[in-house]
């Protein structure tokens, strides 16, 4: 028998056809874990920086990154549990850049998780967030999965007071290559609500840990680094599982050091270099991480994304959803005792747009 | 017989002139040091344009390349795919103040064009040419 097919239903199914064929196919269906209820799946999106130009115009490009990671979150199926932002919502802290912002994740259909991040925190120091958009320091329970939420971007009082007006100190703070800029740090303060906090938790309780800047030494010239990161680590050396999520780095980037597992999520507004490219200074790049590709300044999202994670028995999957490059997927190897990429960990896996000089 | 003798003067003399002044390739360390400091004042430039809004948008080169990391001065001139031909570094310079910043180009000798090109491969000193390379 063969079945009739009306021109209105032609018409339907290939318009229906056409909208999945539009979006990316990682989006349309995306079911793991589905046997196991402790498993589940968040979305994150950081280092949006959104930046204000004069009156309601702001860059075009950096707010259409942005809108894109919030219009695929909120494509997602099935959907996330909640959506982590990782801060660096704004460029230079202020009120506008953070409204926008807000007006911009409004769109979101999920509950988002804040983590602040420099750019949003010097000019202020950080009122504006915390009266309107979440706390800096906070811990949450999920599925069996305890996260921690820190403001890893504090530093020096003696820095603080160098400056004549905030807008002065927010700009400093701002430029990456600054040579009179000041590592970031956690602090005493917060490092001793974290020892209260998991003073409660067995230590078989997968831990992750959320900070904008990388919880280890990787390149103190860009602030790759926080000053107190090992005291940190010391605190969390007794867990089995241990998963620190951090922006600010604008690129794929993963270690291992000892039970913590090191992962940093893509920017939605551009690509960093990874420190090896710049030749006069040393730096502490992880050998383990797999370079993404050298961004094409020619497709203005190239380079740039978000990510999904997935927590399966209290480790995380990491898919890196790159806008105009194959997806990288980060999975924990057991065997190894770190984070590999599924497809490029192998040296004669590597493509030629991973060499970065 | 006179006017010879006199005209071989001044012809000693006009040969003599420039070696009495100093042969080219003679200066002295405090010359060196000039010339470095001129230099170093055009990289200076270099650097606060390279951090500075040079568009109409408040992006400014180091959001990108801080360092002036992962421009590759040592490539240029390079076959850019992109734009499909052979292009030279301040090409590519021009293009990001037009795209990226959205700002004019400048003139390729425009003394800002210079400062950034200074700037740019001053931070990349030390590493070996490779023209061509992608």
């Amino acid at each position: 028998m063969k079945k009739k097919i009306s021109r209105r239903s032609f018409v339907k199914k290939g318009l229906g056809a056409m909208a999945l064929a539009s979006l990316p196919l990682g989006l349309v269906e995306i079911s793991w874990g589905k046997n196991n209820p402790q498993n589940f799946t968040f979305a994150y999106i950081s280092d949006s920086h959104l930046t204000h130009i004069k009156g309601t115009e702001f860059v075009r490009n950096f707010d259409k990154g942005l809108k894109k990671a919030v219009m695929e979150c909120n494509f997602m199926s099935p959907r996330p549990d909640f959506v982590v932002y990782g801060g660096d919502l704004a460029q230079l802290g202020k009120r506008e850049e953070l409204e926008h912002g807000l007006e911009i994740m409004s769109a979101l259909r999920h509950p988002v998780k804040w983590v602040i991040g420099e750019h949003d925190f010097y000019l202020d120091l950080g009122r504006f967030w915390e009266d309107k958009i979440s706390k800096t320091t906070y811990s949450f329970d999920h599925k069996g999965v305890h996260f921690v939420v820190l403001n890893s971007i504090l530093t020096y009082d003696s820095w603080m007071k160098k400056w004549k007006t905030p807008q002065e100190r927010m700009a400093n703070m701002a430029r990456l290559d600054n040579p009179n800029g000041s590592p970031f740090m956690v602090g005493e303060r917060q490092i001793k609500w974290l020892k209260k906090d998991l003073a409660n938790v067995s230590k078989d309780t997968p831990i992750v840990v959320m900070s904008h800047s990388p919880l280890y030494e990787i390149f103190k010239p860009w602030n790759f680094w926080t000053d107190d990161a090992e005291k940190v680590q010391a605190v969390l050396r007794p867990f089995k599982k241990v998963t620190v999520l951090h922006g600010h780095v604008h690129q794929i980037l993963y270690n291992q050091i000892g039970n913590i597992t090191f992962e940093a999520m893509m920017s939605t507004a551009w690509p960093w270099p990874y420190p090896v490219s710049y030749i006069q200074k040393p730096n502490q790049v992880p050998k383990l991480t797999v370079f993404m590709n050298r961004a094409d300044p020619f497709h203005e999202r190239d380079a740039t994304g978000w990510s999904i994670l997935n927590l399966e028995n209290g480790r995380v999957t990491n898919h890196y959803k790159l806008w105009e490059n194959k997806d990288r997927v980060l999975r924990y190897d057991e065997k190894l005792g770190a984070p590999v990429d599924t497809l490029y960990q192998d040296p004669l896996k590597r493509i030629p747009p991973q060499e970065h000089y | 017989m006179k006017k010879e003798v006199f005209l071989t003067i001044i012809l000693l003399i006009a040969v003599a002139l420039p070696w009495s002044n100093g042969r080219a390739d003679e200066f002295t360390k405090k010359d060196l040091k000039k010339w470095h400091k001129e230099f170093m004042t055009v990289v200076k430039e270099g650097e606060r344009l390279f951090h500075s809004a040079l568009g109409k948008n408040k992006v400014s080169c180091d959001m990108c390349h801080p360092n002036a990391s992962n421009t590759h001065p040592e490539t240029y001139p390079k076959f850019q795919k992109q734009i499909g031909k052979v292009v030279a570094l301040r090409d590519m310079i021009n293009w990001c103040i037009q795209n990226p910043l959205e700002g004019e180009p400048l003139k390729l000798d425009d003394p800002k064009m210079i400062a950034l090109e200074a700037y740019i491969t001053y931070e990349r000193r030390g590493k070996p040419l490779s023209p061509g390379r992608h």
